[in-house]
């Protein structure tokens, strides 16, 4: 039993390090010190720093563009990215369809869109959810009828995440409504730009367009967008689904907060002439959540384990979604808490780009209570934690 | 020994409930909030018919009896309908420390004005290394002739943006935290010298941060003694906190009510939610914790009324916000978390009430900081 890099790993966290010190781009950095909310342009554009590095997608397979990069390795990388503010490849591209276009798509499909995936070239974002459809993915009533050369698609999808922004969407729709919901779902590829589609955004509760909703009216889409089998796409979805729960434990991403949050803490007054971090209340609360933290760590870094000598990651990864998002969302109160009344002031305009006002409120801290807001989402979005727990009870346990 | 709501009582709910009927629906609200002032001054107008800005005060200074019970009705039927007018900062606290420390001279005018609804008040209380701690006072305000000169910055200042005149702690003498040494002065918003940031609230209310540089302020606009103003300042405070929790209790129930019939409209697996256990328990928690926050802000309500010591009181309130601070994490969270995607969106109520109860969390000292002064008194 050893958790301990070995010298080759910590030759590559050096390599890892430097590019990221020299190539992310310091107008980005600049923003993600400041807490300025980053545009279409800065993740396309950081994205494409990566893809010249060739480091654009490290999960996928080497034929494609991946690193082939070790377990351990992926997660040094995830861990420095995190270290350095640099934000993650959008998921919807990268992370979801990619890996159902490699697996189950054709030479064709593979040829026509994985290289502009990987180069940044094409924004994706998804079509799952439905109004009705939303813990239970698989009774979705988007209908896509066969129609000569096409499909035509009618329905409706929700919270699809920066669609505005999207060139193309992957959708799961209904073929088949005579058979078990299951089984008469198929997998669509669907340029954003056909007639027949409307994308109107949905505000969250911290004023921000972050999801949409996307209406398709008599979209007619090629039956060469089909990937895999006619009725099957509901075994693809399920394995973009456990591609989605990697890296969802943001254990790098909730290190490097609660490492500020400590400094933080050292600099806020407490109204009584010392420091939050000298309040023992306060102290309690951060230990406990670095504490959580450790031992997910130690969880993620046992599921890489078992995954690096071959095997799958099992339903037992439920557990990371679950702790990950919670302890995130634990994270989340604790600047609230920190930033004290100086978290209520609604001042969105100074996190965008270009604002030159006076700020209200030092170090984010009118930031922090539209976090808290906006990531309760965490532990409903991937499959919410509830159905985490339904996958633990019947996968993990046997219930 | 009685719990239920005496006939003036029952009147005062009835009052708020007709009111919400007719003008404070969500569409309502989402109105004025959009609005440029941020509140209806029909509404506020009304509040004054009706005689609600006079529930704070006692029959002595012309108002309805001054009972922390009657204000604890009031602001649950406020919380349950997101009530943004700046009731709390104008009547109960701005016209609260009037109250407890102005002369016969400042009283009538300013108490009747507010009563009448034609005056707002804002209070500065708060600084920025000062956290919770009302003591913590470096805005200073040096005497010059028949004059205060103030110099300082207020943060979170309450209807600070719409209020004509402010009541802003100063220190007068001492050093930063010292009990001793506080005072209170009135100061007209237009002054010279007085600069304001001011924005809406996560959860809809309008505040600013002000900024004082070199105001000059007559001395007759200083409020109750020199030196001396920190116990009437606690007290109002208390008694808004006591406030807010009330209306904190308010939007949880509502927020209970709204998940529960949620849970039996909203069907996956072919079955409305509701049919599920797991999340059966999980809404009779949140009835758990809405039932002992009702409790516990009863309980520092009627020990507000009673005549009891201050420090009890204090410690009565701080038993409640930190209870009711508890009971809003965990059933705000809840409310959200089984309404799924949309309790985050803005067109629903929940995600509003969510905000809302977050808010009060935070104001007037959080969970933590009310647990510690609960231990301390």
């Amino acid at each position: 039993m050893n958790a301990a890099f070995t010298a080759q790993e910590l030759q590559f966290q050096q390599d890892v390090r430097h590019f990221l010190e020299t190539e992310f781009p310091q107008d980005i950095r600049a923003k993600v010190d400041n807490r300025i909310r980053l545009e279409k342009d800065d993740y396309v554009r950081w994205q494409k720093v990566l893809y010249e590095k060739s480091w654009a997608a490290p999960n996928w397979p080497i034929e494609h563009g991946g690193t082939g990069w070790s377990a351990v390795q992926k997660y040094i990388f995830a861990e420095e990215m995190a270290r350095i503010g640099a934000p993650e490849p959008v998921a919807f591209g990268m992370k979801m369809v990619a890996p159902v276009i490699y697996t189950y798509g054709n030479d064709e499909q593979k040829q026509r869109f994985l290289p502009d995936i990987l180069a940044s070239n094409v924004w994706w974002c998804q079509g799952y959810s439905e109004p009705n459809a939303g813990s239970d993915l698989a009774s979705l009533k988007t209908t896509a009828v066969r129609d000569g050369d096409h499909y035509v698609v009618n329905g409706t999808k929700t919270w699809n995440t920066l669609g505005q922004y999207a060139d193309w969407i992957f959708c799961l729709v209904r073929t088949d409504s005579t058979v078990k919901k299951q089984e008469g779902i198929s997998f669509l590829l669907i340029d954003m730009k056909t007639p027949g589609i409307k994308v109107n955004p949905i505000y969250l509760i911290d004023g921000t367009p972050e999801v949409n909703e996307v209406y398709f009216e008599d979209v007619r889409v090629p039956v060469e967008n089909l990937i895999g089998e006619e009725n099957k796409g509901w075994t693809y979805a399920k394995v973009l689904l456990t591609h989605e729960r990697t890296n969802i434990a943001g254990v790098p991403r909730s290190k490097v907060r609660l490492e500020k949050l400590r400094t933080l803490a050292a600099k806020t007054a407490d109204g009584n002439g010392a420091t939050l971090i000298d309040d023992p209340i306060f102290q309690k609360k951060i230990a406990e959540a670095e504490i959580q933290v450790l031992a997910l760590e130690y969880a993620e870094l046992r599921a890489l384990a078992a995954v690096s000598v071959g095997k799958a990651p099992g339903p037992e990864s439920s557990i990371l979604k679950v702790v990950g998002t919670e302890v995130a969302q634990f994270i989340d109160e604790l600047y609230m808490e920190l930033s004290g009344l100086q978290s209520l002031p609604f001042v969105p305009d100074q996190f965008s780009t270009g604002f030159d006002g006076e700020e209200i409120g030092e170090n984010g801290a009118a930031a922090t209570a539209l976090n808290y807001f906006n990531n309760r989402k965490a532990s409903i979005y991937g499959g919410s934690n509830e159905i985490q727990k339904n996958i633990i009870c019947k996968a993990v346990l046997g219930l | 020994m009685d719990f239920s709501y005496s006939e003036e009582q029952q009147m005062l709910q009835d009052s708020v409930q007709k009111f919400v009927q007719r003008h404070y629906s969500f569409d309502d609200r989402n109105a004025i909030l959009a609005s440029p002032k941020g509140y209806s001054e029909e509404c506020w107008s009304l509040f004054a018919e009706l005689g609600w800005l006079t529930v704070p005060y006692s029959e002595d200074d012309g108002g309805f009896g001054g009972l922390a019970t009657d204000l604890m009705v009031l602001m649950e039927e406020f919380g349950k309908a997101m009530v943004v007018e700046p009731f709390v900062p104008t009547a109960v606290l701005g016209g609260g420390i009037i109250a407890a420390l102005g002369d016969a001279a400042q009283k009538e005018p300013l108490l009747s004005a507010v009563m009448e609804g034609q005056l707002q008040l804002a209070c500065g209380l708060y600084e920025a290394d000062g956290r919770y701690n009302l003591a913590n006072v470096a805005t200073s305000a040096k005497r010059e002739g028949d004059e205060y000169l103030v110099s300082g910055e207020k943060i979170l200042v309450l209807n600070g943006a719409e209020a004509a005149q402010l009541l802003v702690s100063v220190r007068t003498s001492g050093e930063q935290r010292d009990a001793s040494g506080v005072s209170v002065l009135l100061i007209d918003s237009s002054s010279a010298g007085v600069h304001k940031q001011q924005y809406t609230t996560v959860d809809g209310h309008k505040a600013a941060q002000i900024r004082f540089d070199n105001v000059r302020v007559p001395a007759a606009n200083l409020i109750g003694s020199e030196g001396a103003a920190l116990v009437a300042i606690e007290k109002a405070v208390d008694k808004a906190t006591l406030c807010v929790s009330a209306e904190a209790v308010g939007a949880l129930d509502t927020l209970l009510q709204k998940t529960v019939e949620y849970s039996k409209t909203r069907k996956q697996f072919g079955t409305p939610i509701a049919a599920f256990q797991a999340l059966q328990h999980r809404m009779a928690d949140m009835f758990i914790e809405c039932q002992l926050a009702r409790s516990i802000v009863m309980m520092a309500a009627m020990k507000l009324d009673s005549d009891i010591s201050a420090d009890e009181k204090a410690k009565a309130v701080s038993a409640a916000k930190s209870r009711v601070g508890k009971a809003i994490r965990k059933v705000g969270q809840e409310a959200v978390q089984l309404h799924g995607g949309i309790g985050i969106t803005n067109e629903l109520d929940v995600g509003h009430l969510f905000k809302r109860v977050t808010g009060i969390e935070t104001l007037f000292g959080n969970t933590d900081f009310h647990t510690a002064r609960f231990a301390q008194k």
